[in-house]
């Protein structure tokens, strides 16, 4: 081995620097957890997606002959309900597998809107210091002095109870974390040579904000998004758990929860499955969102 | 150190006005007849209408109405409760110990378990107790905590029956409530096994309503120590041949505990949180359970004043923790 290979090698190295996604994915790939996360959220998204055909039974069907029928493991159980059924007889497997697609639908679209307008107010709040800013932060406080569940409850008092109106609570229980992170990366971007040079060339204040500063705040955003999206979901439950979201029938996994109260003292299926399917997909997006923390900035680092 | 206080106070007040403006205008914003909301009484015949109109100041422009709102705020009437005809400031007042005794013991139980388990797992990393303490604290992070509470009353009630369903006392015990902590009460009656009863009954809920801040506090010592660890001066104290677990209990953990610290002041938001779905499942009598009772009774003026309290409370918490901290690490407060 010449000193001459060795040189030629970090060239190499250097020359063949990977794409910054490439990059991220190395990272994350290193991580075991994150990874597990990633492929238990694809398989859910699946199972959600091809939900119609998974599922062995239609999850509304009523069969009169099996009323809280055990798993199939448990004596008294059958083949034909693998995760027994509730009390007026429907499949709990079947209506677990629904529910991925309620949840995972009613979650994406909670956090997509509550990240479009947590960029939006907080570019507006870093672009414009001053009245506008202070009043969008100060409004951002006054949803932070509340207890998230407390601020989802009230507005779900004020709109009525569903599914709908219990994802718009969310959407604005998760803004002000959305606002305050935009706010912050574009701040400390808005200091920057590049942007001043962009300013300096002449561009206008929407491609500044848009094009040149949004890019460079994406990497906390992606985490909270994806950690939000978690935290979604559980409020989600838990507001279908207290009667304030999804309504029966639907098949929710929180207001299947709750419907299922009153058995839980002689059918212990009907009240562990459809929480075990929460803390599932909590605990991937959970999982997924600390590996890509890491991945995207080591900075960012915490507990 | 007076500046700082200074500035942390005048950052609180527009934020508590926001609160009120919320709070203020939640009545209005709820669809129907706030008369007959606040009233209770459906089909009133219209010179009652206008007298409750007027008795409520309803008849006057939207800011006076604030003004009046404020006023009262500020002497501590929060109105009455339509079902129960009690003021709502007094209602607060009689429950809120329950749910304060609750948060106390779940967070001590967090804090108690959390710090030495997270110190461990920072000093044995890479260890199979790192990992599998590790990997069940993100879980009892992702735990939905209403499933989680019915799990242990599935075990630890129903198949065990080591522990009541519900109810924060047995019914055969009058305790005399002094401090309104039915712990303390109870040891100050004279009824024997009252207090094993209180205890057996907060055991549970406890448990349920600790698990987050558990996990958060475990999760939050690991990485605040590790990084303590690998500072100079822990190198310094190990050179001079101190005993590890001097440098690690009177060196470490010290410094490492200031983000900790901050880290359980933010979880007085997830306990009160965690005390709505915990005190519904369990019957605790408390506020979270009173204010998830307004909602389905549409008793608005309970959950008016319930927020407003609540609001109020996680501020100046949050202000105390604010001040703990510039307290302890000076750095802060110039």
């Amino acid at each position: 081995m010449s000193s001459h290979s060795a040189q030629s090698k970090i060239v190499e190295a250097v020359s063949a620097e990977p794409h910054p996604l490439q990059e991220i994915w190395q990272a994350f790939r290193r991580n075991r957890g994150a990874l597990a996360g990633l492929v238990i959220i694809v398989l859910i998204a699946l199972t959600a997606i091809f939900a119609d055909t998974l599922a062995p039974h239609p999850q509304a069907e009523q069969y009169r002959d099996a009323f809280l029928l055990p798993p199939a493991w448990v004596e008294g159980g059958s083949t034909r309900f693998i995760l027994g059924t509730d009390d007026i007889g429907r499949d709990i497997l079947s209506r677990i597998i629904q529910g991925a697609r309620v949840s995972l639908s009613t979650g994406a679209m909670v956090v997509v809107s509550s990240l479009l307008l947590g960029i939006v107010l907080g570019l507006i709040s870093a672009f414009n210091r001053g009245l506008v800013d202070i009043a969008i932060m100060r409004l951002m406080d006054i949803m932070l002095a509340l207890p998230s569940l407390l601020l989802a409850i009230v507005i779900v008092a004020i709109l009525g109870p569903s599914l709908v109106n219990a994802a718009l609570a969310v959407v604005i229980v998760q803004l002000p974390h959305f606002v305050r992170l935009t706010r912050a990366a574009a701040l400390a971007e808005l200091g920057k040579d590049y942007v001043t040079a962009s300013r300096v060339s002449g561009a206008g204040l929407l491609r500044l904000m848009w094009i040149t500063v949004l890019p460079n705040c994406l990497a906390p955003l992606i985490v909270q998004a994806t950690l939000g999206f978690s935290s979604a979901i559980l409020d989600l439950a838990a507001l279908g758990f207290l009667g304030m979201g999804a309504q029966p029938p639907t098949p929710e996994w929180g207001t299947m929860l709750s419907s299922a109260l009153q058995f839980i003292q002689r059918a212990w299926w009907v009240v562990t499955f459809p929480g075990l399917a929460i803390l599932i997909v909590v605990l991937a997006f959970n999982l997924m969102g600390d590996g890509l923390r890491d991945a995207l900035d080591p900075k960012l680092k915490e507990g | 150190m007076l500046r700082f206080l200074l500035t942390r106070i005048s950052l609180i007040i527009p934020t508590f006005i926001g609160v009120t403006l919320l709070s203020f205008s939640l009545i209005r914003l709820v669809p129907g007849d706030p008369i007959e909301l606040l009233a209770g009484e459906r089909g009133l015949d219209p010179a009652r209408h206008a007298a409750l109109r007027a008795q409520l100041g309803l008849d006057q422009p939207l800011l006076q109405q604030y003004w009046l709102y404020i006023q009262q705020v500020l002497q501590g009437d929060l109105g009455v409760s339509i079902v129960t005809k009690t003021p709502v400031m007094d209602e607060f007042l009689t429950l809120f110990p329950a749910t304060i005794e609750l948060s106390l013991f779940a967070i001590a139980l967090a804090v108690l378990i959390g710090l030495p388990v997270g110190m461990l797992a920072a000093v044995k990393r890479g260890s199979l107790f790192d990992y599998s303490s590790m990997g069940l604290s993100l879980v009892g992070y992702s735990m939905p905590i209403f499933w989680w509470a019915l799990l242990l009353i599935l075990f630890f009630s129903v198949n065990l029956g080591w522990t009541p369903v519900s109810g924060r006392i047995s019914v055969l015990y009058y305790i005399e409530p002094v401090t309104g902590f039915l712990l303390i009460d109870s040891l100050l009656s004279d009824e024997s096994g009252a207090f094993r009863s209180a205890l057996s009954h907060l055991i549970l809920p406890a448990i349920a309503l600790g698990t987050i801040p558990l996990a958060v506090i475990a999760r939050m010592t690991r990485s605040s120590m590790l990084e303590v660890l690998q500072a100079d001066y822990i190198r310094t104290a190990r050179a001079k041949g101190l005993a590890s677990w001097r440098v690690i209990i009177i060196h470490a953990l010290r410094n490492a505990l200031i983000p900790v610290v901050t880290v359980i002041g933010l979880q007085v938001g997830v306990l009160f949180a965690g005390a709505i779905l915990t005190e519904t499942i369990f019957a605790w009598p408390g506020i979270g359970k009173w204010l998830i009772e307004s909602v389905q009774r549409r008793d608005y003026p309970v959950l008016q004043g319930g927020v407003l309290l609540i609001a109020s409370m996680v501020m100046l918490i949050n202000l105390g923790v604010d001040l703990l901290y510039g307290l302890i690490n000076p750095r802060i407060s110039r």
